[in-house]
């Protein structure tokens, strides 16, 4: 009744093919971009801003990364968090090479040697496949951990290994360091992961989506009808890489303000796939989902269960924090193999016929 | 669907809201950024048990610290630095008088956000050596010495016990550490010893993923045969070198632990021939301490702590207390120069900056022969305080040296050149705002 197409009619080529066709889907994104945009920063305070919005978005920014690779190119990849450290230790050198330059600029410019070194990692996809690339894509994540922790041209010979964050500014304002704004930090990472959400809209709709897509779903039909999977794969691997290392120097800069290479470990690279997967393979809309799942529920549950007025210790808070988003992810997983996103996609197509659901 | 989701988005809103709202009492809050879960719960829950335990004695007996109750509020870190820093974002708004990392990683963090929220932090003899120069870093403390006077305490009493620091000349002497800001903060400073008295240094780090298999290690050291070995170890990793040691029948009287690596079930680890492994120390262990029996009559005994019983007085849980006695003694300071009872974050910093706990004081607080006077000042957040030598026998720890001063003529130069290269490295570091506090 509320969410349909009828009297819709669309006069144009244009109209029939934007991306969100229903007027129903425009009205719900400007919402959400008014929410995003104007009461979020209004109503939420420092940790709100500073401990769930920014790292939910970075971390969706990641999984979004990680979501073209895996899930719409079909490339098991289990090194995302060494892309995301590349980008990071890349942005951390660029900055200490040119500190008056535009951090923002220096942070996007960062993806491309993250592109790079993912493009050489993803070499030996031409030659395997599935769990066996995975195995390849984890010999990056070690080897590039490595070089964190072993190379210490990276972190400029800091003595503790970690590299700390100098003050940056950016267009006047200072974007990182201790002495920056949340709001700042916030509305940068939001333009960004914004606008790499709405460039890999519209890529996946090309051609160049297309062939990815192509290439997952059965590669030697791919390769029949003149699709070549050179650059299919290594397109996604330098895209996916790209938008991860973007992420990972979000991350260094504009949420922890230092790290040690223990940040960008296995277990980043596993937090992020289980994002995309828990939110949807293969969908943008997904990558928002797994990481609002995975990231905010678990902050809110720790620190909202102690002002529930029950007194309990803080690692009993751990503990249940732990099992409560546990049972979730099962449940969830159960409920719709497919993700969350397919859960939001049922839920619309229902809404669509709802209140006649046999009309 | 729309009712789920009005009803979801309400019960967010409800929760978010509450989080805040907490704590607006008139009380004094102090967040202990803890850990009782993960790798490193081995250490972190002696340390958490003894420090809440201490000041919980001080609200049961006293009624707080100049009449005004203490609120402490655990947060959970696990040892890992984010969430680390998130319990730092979560607490930091309620008021927080001062922080204890308990991690180094998470001390690197918070140090320069503490200038900029204006909330001291309190590195109890761990975190950034350097940070002892007051006037580089005002907000952050390191009482009563740091890892850079720790490792200088041992090379000179392997100098004693060589017969000098100058027979230290070809001696090879081993460093096994957790790959972390931790384990790395005194290799600047070992090399340097080592070119000053022409020893040698092997490195042996240990990731901290691979804290319970060691063995790789160990073969090294087997290989290496140096002639003493030192070790900067946290959590899991302490119990299980102890016990590498011992299966490769490395002499323990040659074994060094940095204080932080002397847990009583560290040493237990290695069973009967753990014998003789020697840690640093900067304060006395057992129970049979006036202060420590109030804590038990108030706190255990009332079935308010989380401590077991036979754990109570060991080591890890003593430097707890110490820890605490510090933040206790602090707030007093800060109370008696301001006049308030219930001070901020600021006043906490000058409390810190002006805190002297003398012999008096001691004795007055029931812990006389605990510990030595401590004194901070203005220039000086560390104090560089004397330390002693502890030898495992078996069952506890016993001293093994009297308290002697650790290399401060050495060291002192060292971390002022620290000092100018970190502000160098995080240019634009912020010049000193705060005045020196003086005492009343």
């Amino acid at each position: 009744m509320l969410y349909r197409e009828a009297g819709q009619f669309k006069t144009s080529y244009a109209a029939d093919q934007a991306v969100f066709p229903l007027r129903e889907d425009r009205v719900g994104l400007v919402l959400t971009l008014l929410v995003a945009f104007i009461v979020v920063p209004v109503f939420a305070n420092d940790f709100f801003l500073a401990s769930i919005m920014i790292p939910f978005l970075i971390f969706a920014c990641a999984t979004i990364g990680l979501n073209i690779l895996t899930g719409y190119a079909g490339q098991l990849s289990l090194g995302t968090g060494a892309f995301m450290g590349v980008g990071a230790y890349a942005a951390y050198k660029l900055t200490t090479f040119f500190p008056e330059a535009n951090i923002i600029l220096l942070v996007v410019v960062s993806g491309v040697f993250s592109a790079g070194i993912g493009i050489v990692f993803g070499l030996p996809s031409l030659r395997i496949k599935g769990l066996y690339l995975a195995v390849t894509t984890l010999a990056a994540q070690f080897f590039l951990e490595w070089c964190f922790i072993r190379i210490p041209w990276l972190y400029n010979y800091n003595a503790s290994g970690a590299i700390e964050v100098p003050q940056r500014e950016a267009f006047g304002v200072i974007a990182c360091g201790p002495a920056a704004d949340p709001l700042t930090r916030y509305f940068i990472v939001l333009c960004v992961t914004l606008a790499i959400t709405f460039l890999m809209k519209n890529v996946i709709r090309g051609h160049i989506g297309r062939s990815w897509m192509m290439i997952r779903d059965m590669d030697i039909a791919a390769e029949l009808i003149g699709i070549r999977p050179l650059y299919a794969k290594l397109s996604a691997f330098a895209v996916s890489s790209y938008i991860c290392g973007v992420a990972g120097a979000m991350m260094v800069f504009f949420w922890l303000g230092a790290a040690e290479p223990s940040a960008f470990s296995i277990s980043l690279s596993f937090q992020i796939l289980f994002m995309a997967i828990l939110g949807g393979l293969g969908s943008l809309m997904g990558s928002y989902f797994g990481a609002a799942f995975l990231w905010i529920l678990p902050v809110l549950l720790r620190f909202t269960l102690p002002g529930l007025g029950i007194d309990i210790g803080a690692e009993t808070v751990q503990h249940l924090t732990f099992m409560i988003t546990g049972a979730l992810i099962i449940f969830f997983l159960i409920a719709e193999p497919h993700g969350l996103a397919r859960l939001w996609q049922i839920g619309k197509e229902k809404l669509r016929v709802w209140p006649f659901p046999y009309g | 669907m729309m009712l789920k989701k009005l009803a979801l988005g309400a019960a967010f809103v409800a929760m978010t809201g509450m989080a805040a709202e907490a704590f607006a009492q008139e009380s004094l809050y102090i967040p202990l950024l803890t850990y009782r879960t993960g790798p490193f719960a081995g250490s972190g829950i002696p340390i958490a048990n003894g420090m809440s335990d201490y000041l919980t004695m001080l609200n049961e007996r006293d009624g707080g610290i100049g009449g005004v109750k203490l609120t402490i509020e655990e947060c959970e870190t696990g040892y890992d630095t984010q969430k680390g820093v998130e319990c730092y974002e979560g607490t930091k708004g309620n008021g927080a008088l001062v922080y204890n990392p308990y991690s180094t990683g998470i001390t690197l963090q918070l140090i320069p956000k503490a200038s900029v929220d204006k909330v001291p932090i309190l590195s109890m003899a761990y975190g950034l050596s350097a940070a002892a120069e007051g006037d580089t870093f005002p907000w952050v403390f390191n009482p009563p010495a740091t890892y850079w006077d720790g490792l200088s305490a041992i090379i000179k009493d392997i100098g004693e016990r060589e017969g000098g620091l100058d027979n230290l000349q070809g001696k090879k002497i081993g460093y096994i550490f957790l790959d972390a800001g931790y384990g790395r903060e005194p290799i600047p400073l070992l090399e340097q010893l080592a070119e000053n008295y022409g020893f040698e240094v092997t490195q042996y780090p240990v990731p901290g993923k691979e804290m319970q298999n060691q063995s790789s290690q160990w073969l090294n050291v087997r290989r290496d045969n140096p002639d003493y070995m030192i070790m900067w170890g946290w959590g899991a990793m302490n119990p299980t070198a102890v016990k590498e040691a011992t299966k490769i029948r490395y002499p323990m009287d040659k074994f060094y632990g940095v204080w932080w690596s002397g847990g009583d079930d560290d040493a237990r680890a290695g069973g009967a021939q753990a014998n003789g492994y020697r840690t640093l120390n900067f304060h006395g262990t057992g129970a049979d301490y006036p202060a420590l029996a109030d804590i038990k009559e108030h706190v255990v005994d009332a079935g308010k702590s989380q401590v077991e019983g036979d754990k109570f007085g060991e080591n890890l849980y003593n430097r707890g207390v110490y820890n605490s006695v510090l933040i206790a003694e602090a707030i007093r300071t800060a109370q008696e120069m301001t006049g308030k009872d219930v001070i901020n974050a600021e006043d906490m910093r000058a409390g810190l900056e002006n805190l002297d706990i003398t012999e008096e004081r001691i004795k007055e607080m029931g812990l006389e022969g605990f510990m030595r006077p401590v004194k901070v000042s203005c220039e000086d957040h560390s104090g560089h305080h004397e330390v002693y030598v502890q030898e495992w026998d078996g069952q506890t720890w016993v001293p093994a040296s009297d308290w002697f001063s650790p290399m401060t003529d050495v060291v002192s130069p060292l971390l002022e050149a620290a000092a100018e290269e970190y502000v160098k490295s995080n240019a634009p570091w912020p010049e000193r705002q705060v005045e020196c506090a003086s005492g009343s």
